[in-house]
């Protein structure tokens, strides 16, 4: 492994000027992503600054009944808390149906935001990739693609979004507070996740040092009767293929309200607008349901392995909602 | 006789693996250790222009860079043969870094020796290494049009083809015909614990610590590599944490070890990384099988023809025989079994648990089923009417055993009461089918003789040493219970000691003969040195047993007796031996194994049955239950074997869902190479599964009449969840693994 140096920071403001000050640095939290890509040669920091002991782990409703979470809680701690599992249950779910109960114990919640894509080409430390170097090319769209995403992508990256709990997030409106070597900044989180467009290697608009503190979900009522639903290759331990969070405000059979994103299959966490668009004012029937589905992947764009992903994508809507309206999604 | 063997006895060396006291290789401490780092070629065919080590020389700690322009080169390459057949046996013929030529991705181009292993890895991606790129070829769809028929397989063991009767007439003119098309990805051995090897020299003598199922084979390579006297290398392997077959031959990393503490004049351990794993030994070729079955109306067979197309390296004829069971499974008088190849820019691939028949039956089980439609016979009983009781030289089999497996399957799974429409029966989201296949797997006595030794003490402790090892099956545990039955002795007095090639030679325990040949030899020693101390009692005037009838002392908990319950009539070996001042005494036993034309068919068999559900919409599979019933002789400790036999069928069941690499032809290297991209299942993908034993009494193999249970258990599990997605679904799959998107109904089907 390369030589690094670490260092603990005792305050919040310590770590944001050591970082804002030190291009080569980069904070710590859980490392369970981040150990591995310097092990793997895809990160290099020089200098690792430990924030695991910064006071950000509180759990808390906020009084307009809203919630927020601090960013180093762990995700263990979200999903079992009885306030989440109770007002937000597809955040509860989506945390408990990613990564494994070992990981989850270690893994911070705003760690978890800026997680990286699980594309082999961008981890193997090697091949081309625009998003590992800039400039070099996407080995993927015209590789091995069968886990790439079919949407928000572009000629220069395919890789998907990893995260579960993002998507639950995304679908919530959720707030991302940072502090910075600027001051404090309150991010949509559906702006905290950019496409790659032309410059895949930026994921965030954050600044060097800039900390995120804290992740906020506004009051969401119809979140009580919520739900997350993930496909994957195997039933435990394994990102999804295709992934959906859905909650839906149903009165005398019509879609007052919906909230719906999915996983797996966008360079980002995927919020649904084009099917909750269609949906919302709409009866709430499965053919109703699949016309959305199928609005929602229509701009999809498929590579030479995925192309399985936009039905299964359309399916697993359909499945998600049907479940949420009609099902006990508690 | 029997005390212990039969008994569900748990593992000797449990403890010290749960607690973590078991060391294995790459974890054994020794005074002044450097560390190996292997690097290996980036381009999967080509040429090296340059290798720039400047950078490599200003990290801390590097003992030594070494190359093609400075590392010695070997005396001889020893021919590829399997490590069974007891001499050298190198994964491939071909040995790294004598020139610049790069064949495969991976293949070693560079070493880095430092003080630790971290720094050894961190200065060896500091090397700069230019290369000149040349054409690859590394998939079946890049090199189709080079296919070529191989005339032997497995080192010259096998022929590629066998042939009986006029199987295209015979096709031709058959009432019914099934036809299957399969492409099956390649699989890798992903072990738990990555080979590792600790070189040490003392002078011209060398240690290997060795991660290896077979030390023997390690010694015998090595020596012929190196060029230096047998007898100055011992190889030591006391636990290793999986073998699978990617430990059973001795790949160039073992050597190169070697080589490296030579140069540096100090122990070196290379211990390879987790993606090293996965270009370092050997792997599941990448493989096409096409079967055609010919048969009566009845569904009797009359053709069947077997064909296997692989990807093999640039220097070996190597592709896992996959028709050895087609041959003769069933009766049928037209035959054709062929093995076609590819030379690819991958190394020479290797066993793999069940090699070649994993596969093999798999494709002969999901034609039987196929036929068992066409026809409307049941599947179950299309294979009783089919299966033959001689093999395909008109031989009885040496024991049997298929029909009551197929029958007490059939009892267990509830076959009766399904439904055999396709696509008949749904629970929710759900689609529920059921399946079967015949599981079989060839003996191969092509080892040679086997020896063990046992010494009893005059405290009345025991100890049985032989040069296998243990790698997880439980061998120590099975064989210390075979060595005290066999001297009549309680198993806590009974040492087994394995993993040592100073001990006496057993061959590498591969092909499922690990527990068949070591147990013979075990059991051989045993009664050897009995009957030399029931020999010495009865010939002792101050025994209680002189002049007594040899024939009539048993023995048992150490002492011997007339066996007739009369008190005092008799004497412990160690008194026997403390009154003539005998510390110990020991034997040599070894045992000869039936020559290959033995007039017997030589095959261990059993039945498979699973039951899955599938989600139509999404494509997903997963195993409800699973039964698997087997024959494999003596079962010398079911505990043991019942695991054994359910890791192999889990492992089936992983084969036929989950595992696969892809290999990326346009870089030449496999998509995974890691356990997060290579997926195996995980507890929750686990289903219900059930182990049962037949008796069968064996008296040709072997002593103890055992026939092995490593391989069976995974043999065809993959052919009957073929079987039970089609029923499902009611669709046929011509691939593994049975990904989402094969497995989900087309668009435009539902939803």
């Amino acid at each position: 492994m390369r030589p690094l140096s670490y260092t603990r920071a005792s305050t919040v403001d310590e770590a944001i000027a050591t970082v804002g000050g030190d291009s080569r640095s980069a904070f710590l939290a859980g490392g369970t992503t981040e150990i591995d890509l310097i092990r793997l040669g895809v990160t290099r920091p020089d200098v690792l600054v430990d924030i695991n002991s910064l006071p950000l782990k509180e759990i808390e409703s906020t009084p307009d009944a809203g919630l927020r979470i601090g960013a180093l809680a762990r995700m263990t701690d979200v999903a079992r808390s009885a306030d989440v599992v109770r007002r937000f249950p597809v955040i509860s779910q989506a945390l408990l149906l990613g990564a494994s109960e070992q990981l989850r114990n270690m893994a911070s919640m705003g760690g978890n935001l800026c997680q990286r894509t699980r594309c082999p080409y961008f981890r193997d430390g090697v091949s081309p990739c625009n998003k590992r170097e800039p400039g070099t090319g996407c080995s993927a769209v015209d590789g091995l693609n069968r886990g790439h995403a079919v949407l928000g992508t572009s000629d220069d990256c395919i890789a998907a979004h990893p995260s579960d709990v993002g998507v639950a997030l995304v679908a919530l409106d959720a707030v991302v507070h940072t502090l910075g070597p600027s001051g404090a900044r309150s991010i949509p989180i559906d702006d905290f996740y950019l496409l790659p467009g032309s410059s895949p290697e930026v994921e965030h608009p954050l600044e060097r040092g800039e900390l995120i503190v804290a992740i906020e979900v506004p009051p969401t009522p119809l979140a009580e009767r919520s739900l997350y639903l993930k496909f994957r290759d195997r039933q435990s331990y394994e990102f999804a293929l295709v992934s959906v969070a859905a909650a839906v405000d149903v009165r005398d059979g019509r879609v007052a309200d919906v909230r719906l994103a999915l996983g797996g299959v966008g360079t980002k966490p995927w919020r649904a607008r084009r099917a909750e668009a269609a949906l919302t004012g709409g009866p709430a029937t499965r053919e109703a349901f699949a016309e959305a589905a199928a609005a929602e992947l229509e701009p999809a764009i498929a590579h030479k392995d995925n192309a399985f992903k936009i039905p299964m994508a359309r399916r697993a809507m359909v499945r998600a909602l049907d479940q949420v309206v009609n099902g006990d999604a508690r | 006789m029997s005390n212990a063997i039969g008994k569900p006895i748990s593992r000797v060396d449990g403890r010290r693996k749960v607690t973590g006291a078991a060391r294995y290789t790459a974890e054994i401490e020794l005074p002044n250790l450097a560390h190996c780092a292997v690097v290996g070629a980036a381009v999967p065919s080509g040429r090296i222009l340059a290798i720039d080590e400047k950078r490599v020389h200003d990290a801390e700690g590097v003992l030594a860079v070494l190359t093609h322009d400075n590392l010695t080169k070997i005396a001889s390459q020893p021919p590829l043969l399997p490590s069974l057949a007891g001499g050298p046996a190198p994964g491939e013929t071909f040995f790294p870094m004598q020139d610049d030529t790069v064949h495969y991705a991976g293949q070693p181009v560079a070493m880095v020796v430092a003080d630790s292993h971290e720094r050894a890895q961190y200065a060896a991606s500091l090397l700069d290494i230019t290369y000149e790129r040349a054409d690859s070829i590394t998939t079946i769809e890049e090199g189709r049009a080079t296919a070529y028929e191989a005339e032997t397989l497995f080192g010259g063991l096998m022929p590629a083809r066998n042939e009986r009767g006029d199987v295209e007439t015979a096709l031709a003119q058959a009432p019914v015909r099934v036809d299957v098309d399969h492409h099956y990805a390649a699989n890798h051995h992903n072990t738990l614990e990555p080979s590792a090897t600790t070189a040490v020299w003392d002078g011209e003598r060398l240690t290997l610590y060795d991660s290896t199922m077979g030390v023997r084979a390690t010694q015998l390579t090595v020596a012929q590599l190196l060029g230096i006297p047998i007898a100055h290398i011992r190889v030591i392997t006391e636990f290793v944490g999986g073998g699978f077959g990617g430990k059973a031959m001795t790949w160039p990393h073992v050597t190169l070890a070697a080589m490296a503490a030579r140069h540096v004049r100090r122990p070196v351990r290379l211990s390879l990384t987790r993606p090293q794993t996965y270009t370092s030994h050997g792997h599941r070729e990448e493989q096409e099988q096409r079967l055609s079955i010919g048969a009566t109306k009845d569904g009797l067979l009359t053709a069947v023809r077997h064909e296997k197309l692989s990807v093999t390296s640039p220097f070996d004829d190597w592709a896992e025989p996959a028709t050895g069971v087609t041959s003769q499974l069933y009766r049928c008088e037209n035959y054709l079994g062929l093995h076609r190849m590819i030379r690819g820019n991958v190394m020479t691939p290797t066993f793999m648990r069940a090699p070649g028949e994993s596969l093999g039956v798999s494709t002969l089980e999901v034609a039987m089923d196929r036929l068992a439609y066409a026809t409307g016979v049941d599947p179950v009983e299309l294979r009783l009417r089919n299966r033959a009781s001689v093999d395909e030289h008109g031989n009885p089999w040496s024991s049997d055993g298929l029909e009551e497996c197929l029958r007490t399957g059939a009892r267990l799974f509830g076959w009766d009461r399904r439904d055999p429409e396709p696509r008949s029966r749904r629970e929710g989201d759900w689609l529920i089918g059921s399946g079967m296949a015949v599981a079989a797997y060839p003996m191969a006595f092509m080892m040679p003789p086997q020896q063990a030794r046992v010494r009893v003490y005059a405290d009345g402790s025991a100890v049985m040493q032989c040069g296998t090892q243990e790698f997880g099956t439980g061998a120590t545990t099975a064989m210390a219970q075979v060595a005290a039955d066999g001297l009549g002795m309680d198993m806590n007095d009974v040492t087994f000691e394995a993993g040592d090639s100073d001990l006496p030679n057993a061959s590498a325990s591969v092909g499922s003969m690990g527990a068949s040949m070591v147990s013979a030899a075990v059991h051989n020693a045993a009664i050897e040195l009995r009957r030399q101390l029931v020999a010495m009692a009865v010939a002792d005037t101050g025994s209680p047993l002189h002049g007594a009838d040899a024939s009539a002392v048993v023995v048992e908990d150490g002492r011997m007796s007339l066996g007739d319950g009369s008190a005092g009539a008799g004497e412990t070996y160690a008194e026997m031996m403390r009154r003539n001042r005998l510390s110990m005494k020991d034997a040599l036993g070894d045992w000869t194994p039936p020559p290959m034309d033995a007039p017997h068919g030589m095959m261990t068999f059993g039945a498979q049955f699973a039951e899955v559900a599938v989600d139509p919409d999404i494509g997903l599979v997963r195993v409800r239950r699973m039964v698997g019933v087997f024959a494999p002789g003596r079962v010398l400790n079911p505990k043991l074997a019942r695991s054994q036999l359910m890791g192999g069928m889990l492992w089936g069941m992983s084969q036929a869902l989950l595992e696969g690499n892809q290999m990326d032809p346009r870089s030449g290297r496999w998509g995974a190479s890691n356990l997060g991209e290579y997926l195996v299942p995980v507890n929750a993908d686990a289903p219900d599964v059930t182990v049962e034993f037949v008796d069968v009494t064996d008296e040709v193999a072997g002593p103890l009449g055992v026939k092995g249970v490593g391989e069976i258990g995974q043999v065809a599990m993959a052919g009957a969840l073929m079987n039970a997605v089609f029923h499902a679904t009611g669709r046929r799959l011509e691939a593994l693994p049975m990904a989402a998107e094969l497995v989900m109904d087309p668009p435009g089907t539902s939803a």
